[in-house]
């Protein structure tokens, strides 16, 4: 057994402030009890999805160092990123590298593109000369299929969109990290390009050995290329599992209608019945009282109002799904 | 079942439909120091009568560009450099810009791109369709503008609480059936919606895509939906012209062009449409366009076409009709 990558352990992210006597309460629970874990042998893909507000975001943000939790642990390689010392601290920003969704904000408008290499490579003493310096990018450029005369001295507005996504994979790859964490990486590209980034994102898993914590809202991308998903709903986790499994065969009333809303590119398969979108009072329930899913379920039992569901193991050893419909299921195990 | 019947009936006796919207050689540039940008390169299409027609395309490929067009609103650097654009047989290129306003909104509306950011923060929902109502209509009186306003959120699914509220305190999805409410309130005969569902979470998605529809079906409405999900098109358009650099390369129905893609970016277009159903191999292309000052010679989709010919690199292919009201510009099928 080897020791795992990265492991997220009843993270609980709360933002804003309890009720005082003073003012009313205006907590918003982002990410409730998560828990995950993600080998360090082989790489993998894993899937956060999610709607918008479902947490996601401040998930991939946790594990990046950039919000701290209200409460549990991101281990990384058994340690606790949030009691780093500062030189270990540097050395898991290596480590764990991001992608952004706007791959033209990130760069600076005033600054050849070469310039995002030459900072890292200078930052953290990637080559020690000029020679040196154009064999480790020209290595991460070809990764991505980029040439480094196409694009090295051109500046960001002259670059396409896939290119400047490529540029910020290579940047990433450059620095051999262990985890790459993908916040929508592909959801401003177009649709001829996004496959390209995808095959990347597969074979630097399968020939490098980089595990990503993919985060998207499109689940159809995730079913090409992921491992696992975890799929949150208002900041709890509504089902997990192998992804083919839970894509095929999703068990959560929400997953189900998240699934049957993926508009099919075939004119002869419609959608189903209309549905209903949920109004504003319904979409944040109070914290803590029951399933989250509740005023939006076709299945909504009173049980499902007095507490919230625990993950069952569904058949199938690692599909879970957080639903009071399997009951009779045996409740997962904490993993970690 | 009986709307794709009906869709079926519809495309076979099309020849003999109405027209309401004729965009005949529109052709549109931007300016800039180093020459013009041929944003939109001398595109023909219509759109029949309680028509939805998709217009889809990569980003830059000109799609919306060539619907602020239809409306006279392609601002500077841009300016339409020639073309006619015919809305039940007038031309909205001719008008003076009084005649022009008067036509805009009450027989032509626009969703823009991300429309629900464009409804104003400090004004209610009342005031924001009112506002467009009565300065069409300034003999309507209070009470008919707020039947009306009611009459247009019931049509887009709204409750009527929504008639109070501000902006903020509606989720994206509502807003943007706000946004459908303003487009319809005029009763036009034209709706351009300019990606209506981009940013939207699936779900929510769906909830509009059927509002849209639901509208259509009520009102008879001719519309044109630009888009880059192929998925939303198959489910909401009747016909598709697809967009490549400033051309439209594949005019069909939408059944039409699902089955069989005749065009090269067309079958890339679709092959790169990620299935839930089976896993496959990702297909890949290179997607660099030329520069859109200076286009070659022949077609434009030479530099990426996986089946470009010798021929291709010389002369630029017509858009020809293949099989009933199915338009391809391409070399393959001579």
């Amino acid at each position: 057994m080897s020791q795992p990558l990265l492991q997220i352990i009843n993270a609980t992210k709360i933002y804003g402030n309890a009720s005082s006597f003073l003012s009313a309460n205006t907590q918003t629970v982002a990410l409730q009890d998560f828990n995950l874990t993600i080998d360090e042998h082989p790489a993998t893909i894993t899937t956060i999805a999610g709607e918008s507000g479902s947490g996601k975001t401040t998930l991939a943000n946790a594990v990046l160092g950039f919000v701290n939790l209200s409460s549990g642990q991101i281990l990384y390689k058994g340690r606790d990123i949030a009691t780093l010392q500062r030189s270990k601290m540097l050395e898991y920003r290596r480590e764990v590298q991001a992608i952004f969704q706007d791959p033209y904000e990130v760069y600076n408008p005033f600054y050849r593109v070469r310039h995002i290499f030459d900072m890292v490579i200078r930052r953290f003493k990637l080559a020690r000369n000029k020679a040196e310096e154009r064999e480790v990018i020209q290595q991460a450029l070809k990764i991505v299929g980029l040439r480094d005369e196409e694009v090295l001295e051109k500046y960001p507005h002259q670059l396409s969109g896939g290119q400047r996504q490529r540029m910020m994979i290579a940047r990433a790859y450059l620095l051999k990290p262990g985890l790459i964490v993908a916040d929508e990486p592909v959801s401003m590209v177009d649709a001829s390009l996004r496959a390209m980034i995808l095959d990347i994102m597969m074979r630097l898993r399968d020939e490098h050995n980089i595990s990503f914590l993919y985060i998207t809202h499109d689940l159809s991308t995730a079913y090409q290329i992921g491992n696992d998903i975890h799929i949150l709903y208002q900041g709890s986790i509504a089902e997990r599992g192998e992804t083919t499994q839970v894509i095929e065969n999703p068990k959560h009333p929400y997953v189900q209608l998240l699934i049957d809303s993926i508009p099919v590119p075939d004119p002869d398969i419609k959608w189903g019945e209309d549905v209903e979108a949920a109004g504003d009072e319904k979409m944040r329930s109070q914290a803590n009282s029951g399933c989250r899913f509740y005023p939006r379920c076709p299945h909504g039992m009173d049980r499902c109002l007095e507490k919230q569901p625990p993950i069952y193991q569904l058949n199938g050893s690692d599909h879970e799904a957080a639903c009071y419909l399997y009951d009779e299921m045996p409740v997962a195990e904490k993993r970690n | 079942m009986t709307v794709t019947q009906n869709r079926a009936v519809e495309s076979e006796t099309s020849a003999a439909r109405e027209k309401v919207l004729e965009v005949k050689n529109l052709r549109i540039h931007y300016e800039t120091p180093r020459g013009d940008v041929i944003a939109v390169n001398g595109i023909n299409f219509h759109v029949y009568k309680g028509e939805t027609l998709g217009l889809v395309g990569e980003s830059g490929c000109g799609k919306s560009t060539a619907t602020a067009g239809i409306l006279r609103l392609v601002q500077p650097p841009g300016r339409i450099v020639d073309g006619e654009v015919l809305l039940n047989g007038v031309d909205l290129l001719k008008l003076n810009e009084s005649e022009l306003r008067q036509k805009r909104w009450r027989d032509a509306s626009l969703i823009p791109q991300g429309a629900m950011n464009s409804l104003n923060p400090v004004m209610k929902v009342k005031e924001q369709i009112g506002d467009g109502i009565t300065t069409h209509e300034p003999g309507m009186s209070r009470q008919a503008v707020k039947e009306r306003i009611l009459e247009l959120l019931t049509l887009v699914g709204l409750p009527s609480r929504v008639y109070d509220l501000y902006p903020h305190e509606l989720s994206g999805g509502m807003k943007q059936r706000v946004c459908i409410a303003m487009g319809i309130a005029l009763n036009p005969s034209m709706i351009i919606a300019d990606e209506p569902t981009s940013a939207l979470d699936v779900v929510v998605q769906r909830v509009v895509a059927q509002t849209l529809l639901d509208v259509k079906k009520k009102l008879g409405v001719s519309m044109i939906l630009i888009g880059h999900d192929m998925g939303l098109q198959a489910q909401l358009v009747d016909r598709i012209a697809v967009m490549y650099a400033g051309n439209i390369v594949e005019i069909a129905p939408v059944r039409s062009l699902f089955e069989e893609p005749m065009h090269p970016y067309t079958q890339l277009l679709i092959a790169s449409i990620p299935s839930i159903k089976e896993r496959k191999p990702l297909k890949i292309t290179e997607g660099l366009t030329h520069d859109l000052r200076n286009p070659p010679p022949g077609c434009i989709f030479q530099f990426r076409c996986p089946q470009v010919m010798e021929h291709c690199r010389k002369i630029t292919p017509p858009l020809r009709e293949l099989k009933p009201e199915h338009y391809v510009a391409c070399h393959l099928y001579e």
